[in-house]
């Protein structure tokens, strides 16, 4: 959302250099951002929705194994990520404050805070990866093996094909997950930069909100993730 | 293009304001955009076209003499996904729609412009990808993708060949994203929703379906590729996948998809015969909700794409009830249209016989629609020609032909020229004739047995004479198709300039120059009137008589 670099004589000059030549006023600017990156979200419910309903049927066809693959989770690390990324969407919607008010260094930092607790959580995502390959549940492998109890059902380990299931749907929607995530710390990264440079004021700071939301949204796909892989069957 | 500026004096317009390459390729201006799509899209129409006469050719003869079996796979796989992906989907809404949804309502341009030319550069890099599988050997998935023969059993270029869809699948997103922000945000001062022309409310509903739909073909593709590359199960029974889901989350997206490619079509037939009949819509706002009566209940019916492959027989009952619920907006329109030119000023121009030819191919496209949706007669002619020609007479003879009368009606305003009516109505004759003999045989062809991508028929020589009237069809379709290509080009140097007004027709895109100015308005206009006001223009359609 920079001033454009088509202007012309018969247009006249707008004090406020943020606002694009087709645009009336920054109103409707900042409207049709908004709308367009809620419409936008639209379409990234509407892709994930396809893996969340591959998962519903798969989990009503193959619970217990689904169940006890979920067990092989660890569920430590999937509630510290969600706390992390909960405390990362206050950070967001304190930058934004920021921006309302004009807050420029402050921004800088609640931003700079995300793009961190962004870091820490694909960090973890990343130790839970690596625990997956080091333990064999990766699918489609020829070493796979889980070596999991059906719950309730004493003895009855889990059918590996139905298994493999799981684990494919697991690293298909949580590495899409954290590609959104990737694809967010760096939206951060240069809205920190501008921030720093001092971009964004009480009248323009668009980007950020909008980025903002977007991050929320990502949040929230995490909310559903953790309990719908990691929480499936777990008794003490 | 350049010489425009000779003869049209010295007015500055969106072609003549700047030259050179870069002038084009780093454009944000919605119509030189517009022009930069419609290079890329009639280059894909002809490469999808050749792919077609391939086949037709293979056709002509019962035994596979011409090509190979595996070349005969390849040869449909490739004809579907790129006229699908690469033609019928992104043409009306990233030509037409791109040039003209800012005019007609009264905006400077889209609300993202930058964002405009990033589906393009998106639709560019997709279609060298499908030339890249072309050159490279080719697909021979069908246009479907269906596993688990797409993951599993096969050697061709899959991956390049999903990768190409996925990546114009966004470049359609963004268009759609696009229209809906402008649609909301840009519309001038006096232009409610109630006074948008149809050709507008056509591609809102269009894009809605772009919007929620393609995201779910993105998805189900990225499945596919995690599937065929790291054999993740998710899809093939073998791996504890069950097809079956990927066939409801492709559908899911590709039977709304056909709406994607008829719904602008039906706006421009809309703005054209209320042009030449002179006269009012009849019906504004039920063909207005009948444009998104189409595209609600269009997300409501894709198992019916799957009657055969074993769903439940409750579910058939469902979606093959709310398929028949398709054909009440579908009757709306048409009935409308009629409607329309009853008692109008009928004249007959180029634009006029498309659209002509558009409710009249349109309503057999539909009304055969019918018998598929119906689980008996869907059974007997599944897979079957029947089923071919069903489709194309949407496709081509309802979309193309809208394209089509689309192109002439608006080309006066894209490129300041216009083209030649006698050659234009000739044109327009020779598609309406090849067509028809194209695609009337495969009717009676599927309704006797004959299946769709056979590649040999020798066990049925009978069904030859009825295979060699649909070739002979293709040719003249053809040369119907090559015509205006080459007059359009002429028209570009050698056409009359064209008035600003050369229909005396109604709309805003009518009230500023031929062609506009880079931002369109000098000045923010005020509309007060309705849409399809003829009753307050004056006179006839120039040169009717």
């Amino acid at each position: 959302m920079h001033t454009s670099p088509v202007t012309t004589a018969h247009h006249e000059t707008h004090e406020n250099p943020a606002l694009l030549h087709h645009f009336a006023t920054a109103e409707q600017q900042k409207n049709a951002a908004s709308f367009g990156m809620w419409v936008f979200l639209l379409t990234e419910v509407m892709f994930f929705g396809g893996m969340f309903c591959a998962y519903l049927v798969y989990r009503y066809w193959y619970f217990g194994d689904f169940a006890a693959a979920s067990k092989s989770l660890d569920w430590r690390l999937g509630a510290v990520n969600t706390a992390v990324l909960i405390c990362s969407s206050l950070t967001v919607a304190m930058a934004v404050r920021c921006g309302q008010v004009g807050k420029q260094k402050a921004m800088v930092v609640y931003l700079a805070l995300t793009i961190l607790l962004g870091l820490v959580f694909l960090g973890i995502k990343g130790i839970e990866y690596r625990d997956k390959f080091v333990e064999h549940h990766v699918p489609g492998q020829s070493d796979f093996q889980l070596k999991e109890a059906i719950p309730r059902q004493p003895g009855v380990l889990a059918n590996q094909q139905h298994a493999q299931v799981y684990f494919s749907l697991y690293f298909a929607m949580t590495g899409m997950h954290a590609l959104h995530m990737i694809i967010g710390v760096g939206l951060f990264a240069f809205l920190t930069y501008k921030a720093w440079k001092g971009a964004y004021s009480p009248e323009y700071y668009t980007p950020v909100e909008n980025a903002g939301l977007y991050w929320h949204f990502v949040d929230i796909v995490w909310i559903y993730l953790f309990p719908l892989l990691y929480l499936i069957d777990r008794h003490p | 293009m350049a010489t425009a500026v000779v003869e049209t004096g010295e007015r500055e317009t969106y072609l003549n304001k700047e030259y050179g390459i870069k002038s084009w390729l780093l454009t944000v201006d919605h119509k030189r955009i517009a022009l930069l799509y419609l290079a890329g899209i009639t280059f894909f129409f002809f490469i999808g076209g050749f792919f077609a006469l391939l086949i037709r050719l293979e056709l002509l003869t019962p035994a596979g003499d011409l090509v190979q079996a595996d070349t005969y796979n390849k040869l449909f796989t490739m004809h579907g996904q790129v006229m699908v992906f690469f033609f019928l989907i992104p043409a009306v809404p990233a030509v037409l729609g791109n040039f003209l949804i800012p005019i007609m309502i009264g905006a400077k341009d889209l609300a993202f412009p930058r964002i405009n030319l990033l589906s393009w550069y998106l639709y560019i890099f997709a279609g060298i990808l499908m030339l890249y599988t072309i050159l490279a050997g080719g697909v021979d998935t069908g246009w479907t993708f269906y596993v688990p023969l797409s993951t599993e059993f096969l050697k061709t270029n899959v991956i390049t060949a999903a990768l190409a869809v996925f990546i114009a699948g966004f470049s359609s997103i963004f268009t759609g994203l696009n229209f809906i922000v402008t649609i909301h945000r840009m519309r001038a001062p006096g232009m409610t929703w109630n006074r948008l022309p149809l050709f507008v409310w056509a591609h809102y509903a269009t894009s809605l379906i772009q919007v929620l739909g393609t995201p779910v073909l993105a998805i189900s593709i990225v499945l596919v590729a995690l599937e065929r590359l790291l054999h993740l199960g998710i899809f093939n029974p073998a791996l504890g996948g069950d097809p079956l889901l990927f066939q409801h989350l492709f559908w899911f997206y590709s039977h709304p998809a056909v709406y994607i490619m008829i719904l602008p079509g039906m706006g421009i037939v809309s703005e054209v015969v209320c042009c030449f009949s002179r006269k009012r819509i009849f019906g504004y706002q039920a063909m207005a909700m009948a444009l998104l009566g189409i595209a609600v209940v269009g997300f409501l019916v894709w198992a019916h794409h799957m009657f055969v492959a074993g769903i439940s027989v409750y579910a058939a009952l469902v979606f093959s009830l709310l398929s028949y619920f398709v054909a009440v907006p579908s009757a709306i329109k048409v009935f409308n249209w009629t409607s329309t030119m009853y008692k109008g000023s009928i004249t007959y121009q180029t634009p006029m016989l498309y659209a002509f030819g558009f409710v009249g191919l349109f309503t057999i496209g539909g009304l055969t629609g019918l018998f598929l949706a119906a689980l008996g007669i869907d059974i007997h002619v599944t897979d079957t020609y029947f089923v071919v020609a069903h489709f194309h007479y949407i496709m081509v003879g309802g979309m193309v032909m809208a394209y089509m009368a689309g192109m002439h009606f608006w080309w006066p305003k894209i490129s300041g020229r216009m083209y030649p009516e006698g050659w234009g109505r000739l044109a327009a004759l020779i598609v309406f004739i090849g067509f028809n003999l194209t695609f009337f045989p495969q009717f009676i062809l599927g309704y006797m047995g004959m299946p769709r991508r056979y590649w040999d028929y020798s066990p049925a020589p009978e069904f030859q004479i009825l295979n060699v009237l649909s070739t002979a069809g293709a040719t003249i379709l053809a040369v119907g198709y090559l015509l205006p290509m080459i007059y359009f080009l002429w028209s570009m140097r050698y056409g009359k300039p064209a008035p600003d007004n050369p229909w005396n027709a109604a709309g805003l895109e009518w009230t500023v120059p031929s062609p506009p100015s880079t931002f369109n308005f000098d000045e923010q206009p005020v509309v007060t009137w309705e849409a399809y006001n003829y009753d307050e223009i004056e006179g006839e359609v120039p040169g009717a008589h």
